[in-house]
């Protein structure tokens, strides 16, 4: 699935030359700038000109930004202004909801992941998903959740190469040192912080190049909410992240870029810190000092 | 100054309200018990009575020899259990797949008339008078190949198990988190695996309670095997040929003119109900897993 990198290049051009176009035909208020602020050649996960619809109700609307490459990417914005929903499009999880359905591009590595010859599956494999809720398998041990990409795709190798890649997703997750002694207990059992580490944990183990977190902390005390921030800083030296989150000091502390939504559109998305200290737009202004949201 | 005691105005109760209170307490909880009691000891006195009318009569010779000339004395029921087990296995074999594979479909591929429609022949269909069933098996079987056979009846209590297995793995699939579901999905497992490996499995429990329901109640049917088994008094195990069944025999027995054919009835029943907790006991513990209490 890999394309040469050129073709990247070309595609990231396109949408480049195309966005303002777009934004003038159709009379939307679309910030020029949106795709700018991210150079061609660090933009990992290219959105353009995405919507989305539940039925008729259009959550998503006409989005277009891109993702640093192994940055983290907050997305913010007052309830139901449609975080989830984008996130979801991202890994073509949206689709999977009754009479939801998706128009405009992403484009990983040059490719559109909507395109009618890609496989879904396939996408879901590089572009992993962290839910707001920890959700481990209840029929599972510790190291059978962890291992559950390979386990459910009936995936063959070695039990010494399982057993170690289940020890090195765990240790990414940081919770290798609390479960090492018990992998065989069944994930249920874990704390929520740690049956969120164990979902992050799960994530990692069939290798990623981007993971997405919706609301990772919301179930969580501070603590460990502590830890996964930690974690995600961690990661992003490795892969790309982009984290949904309620909370303001949060997207401050682990984000490098964050977006800001509102009503299924993106008002302003930049560097954390020019968003957090000078925001363009006053509605981010608002929503970032509390004034609503 | 708010008391214990209470005035207006404070959150303490009043001692006469507390009373009162206590008073509903004690009748909700005492009506319960004694509503609970009531179907328990319904239950007890049925086994109880059939356990005392028919556990003198069970003997070796009772379980392993067949029935004996009418009027003689002495003979067994070996033929009549072994007759059941067949007639329910195949059953189970025949409708089981179809009422789950039905309740998959319609729940995992949702089109809400579908669904109303499939759950509205379901109730229909578990509401058919099992001596209506038996004569559509005798017209759709037992007519065109000319003879009673086992194919017949084990048709005829398919008929019967297949809406109560789709309703339970209805309810037992619905049931399941959607979040377990998306947690497959997002890991990028195609969609049968996620169902197979992981929805049914979180579902078996309930999966199971179905099926043991649907047996027992196929093993208890006598109606849809008089025209369809017919009976049979010698041993016999090939389902192209008239089987003999628990029931049967406690009907044939029960309204015959020998107190020894009454005795046999009783212990026939007590056999009956025997097999019927003896397979909902192998059941649970074959599919036990060592994740359940
Ligand atoms: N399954 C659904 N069916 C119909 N509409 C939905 C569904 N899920 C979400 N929506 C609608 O889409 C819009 C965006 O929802 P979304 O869940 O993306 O918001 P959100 O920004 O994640 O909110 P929150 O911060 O509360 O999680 C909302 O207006 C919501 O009502
Ligand atoms: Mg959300």
């Amino acid at each position: 699935m890999a394309q040469p990198q050129a073709t990247g290049q070309q595609q990231t051009e396109r949408t480049n030359g195309a966005q303002p176009v777009n934004g003038m035909q159709f009379g939307i208020d679309v910030k020029p700038g949106m795709i700018d602020v991210v150079p061609d050649e660090e933009a990992r996960l290219i959105v353009r000109n995405v919507h989305a619809y539940y039925g008729e109700a259009h959550a998503v609307k006409d989005i277009t930004f891109a993702m640093r490459s192994r940055k983290v990417t907050a997305i913010i914005g007052p309830s139901g202004c449609g975080k989830s929903t984008l996130l979801r499009c991202m890994n073509r999880m949206h689709e999977e909801q009754r009479a939801a359905r998706v128009e405009g591009q992403i484009i990983l590595d040059g490719e559109n992941i909507y395109d009618r010859s890609v496989d879904p599956v396939l996408v879901r494999r590089r572009i992993g998903m962290v839910f707001q809720k920890p959700n481990p398998f209840p029929t599972m041990s510790i190291a059978d959740n962890v291992l559950a990409g390979y386990k459910l795709n009936r995936v063959r190798a070695g039990k010494g190469d399982l057993a170690e890649r289940c020890e090195v997703a765990l240790r990414r997750a940081a919770l290798w040192d609390e479960v090492k002694d018990q992998l065989n207990r069944p994930g249920t059992d874990l704390s929520g912080g740690q049956q969120q580490r164990l979902c992050i944990a799960r994530s990692l183990a069939v290798d990623p190049e981007i993971l997405l977190m919706d609301e990772p902390c919301s179930a969580l005390d501070p603590l460990a909410t502590a830890r996964i921030e930690d974690l995600v800083k961690e990661l992003s030296q490795e892969i790309t992240v982009v984290i949904v989150t309620h909370n303001m000091q949060q997207a401050a502390r682990v984000s490098d870029m964050t977006a800001f939504m509102l009503l299924g559109r993106m008002i302003e998305y930049g560097p954390t810190t020019d968003m957090f200290t000078t925001p363009r737009d006053e509605r981010t202004e608002a929503y970032i000092t509390g004034r609503f949201g | 100054m708010a008391t214990l005691t209470g005035r207006r105005g404070s959150f303490a109760a009043t001692r006469g309200e507390i009373r009162k209170r206590r008073i509903i307490d004690r009748l909700m909880v005492g009506s319960m018990i004694a509503v609970t009691a009531l179907v328990c000891s319904v239950l007890f006195i049925i086994i109880a009575y059939i356990f005392y009318r028919g556990v003198s009569y069970i003997n070796w010779e009772f379980l392993t020899s067949n029935p004996r000339p009418v009027g003689s004395e002495g003979g067994g029921i070996v033929n009549a259990i072994v007759g059941s087990l067949i007639l329910v296995g195949i059953a189970s074999v025949m409708a089981v797949p179809v009422g789950v594979g039905a309740a998959i479909f319609i729940g995992e591929f949702p089109s809400p008339r579908l669904q109303r429609a499939v759950r509205f022949m379901a109730d229909v269909l578990t509401g058919v008078p099992s001596i209506v069933v038996g004569l559509f098996a005798y017209a759709l079987i037992v007519e065109p190949t000319g003879t009673f056979s086992g194919w017949a009846g084990s048709a005829a209590l398919g008929f019967i198990i297949v809406p109560i297995v789709l309703i339970t793995a209805q309810e037992a699939l619905r049931l399941v988190p959607g979040s377990l579901r998306e947690a497959a999905l997002a890991l990028g497992v195609p969609r049968w695996r996620v169902i197979m490996l992981v929805v049914v499995p979180a579902a078996r429990r309930a999966l199971l309670t179905g099926l043991i329901l649907a047996t027992a109640r196929a093993l208890g049917e006598t109606a849809p095997l008089i025209f369809t088994t017919l009976g049979n008094n010698f041993w016999n195990t090939d389902p192209s040929r008239p089987l003999s069944a628990l029931p049967l025999v406690i009907y044939r027995y029960a309204v015959g003119p020998y107190q020894e054919e009454h005795r046999q009835a009783w212990a026939a029943a007590f056999m009956l109900l025997a097999v019927v907790f003896f397979i909902s006991l192998m059941t649970r513990v074959v599919f036990r897993s060592r994740y359940e209490e």
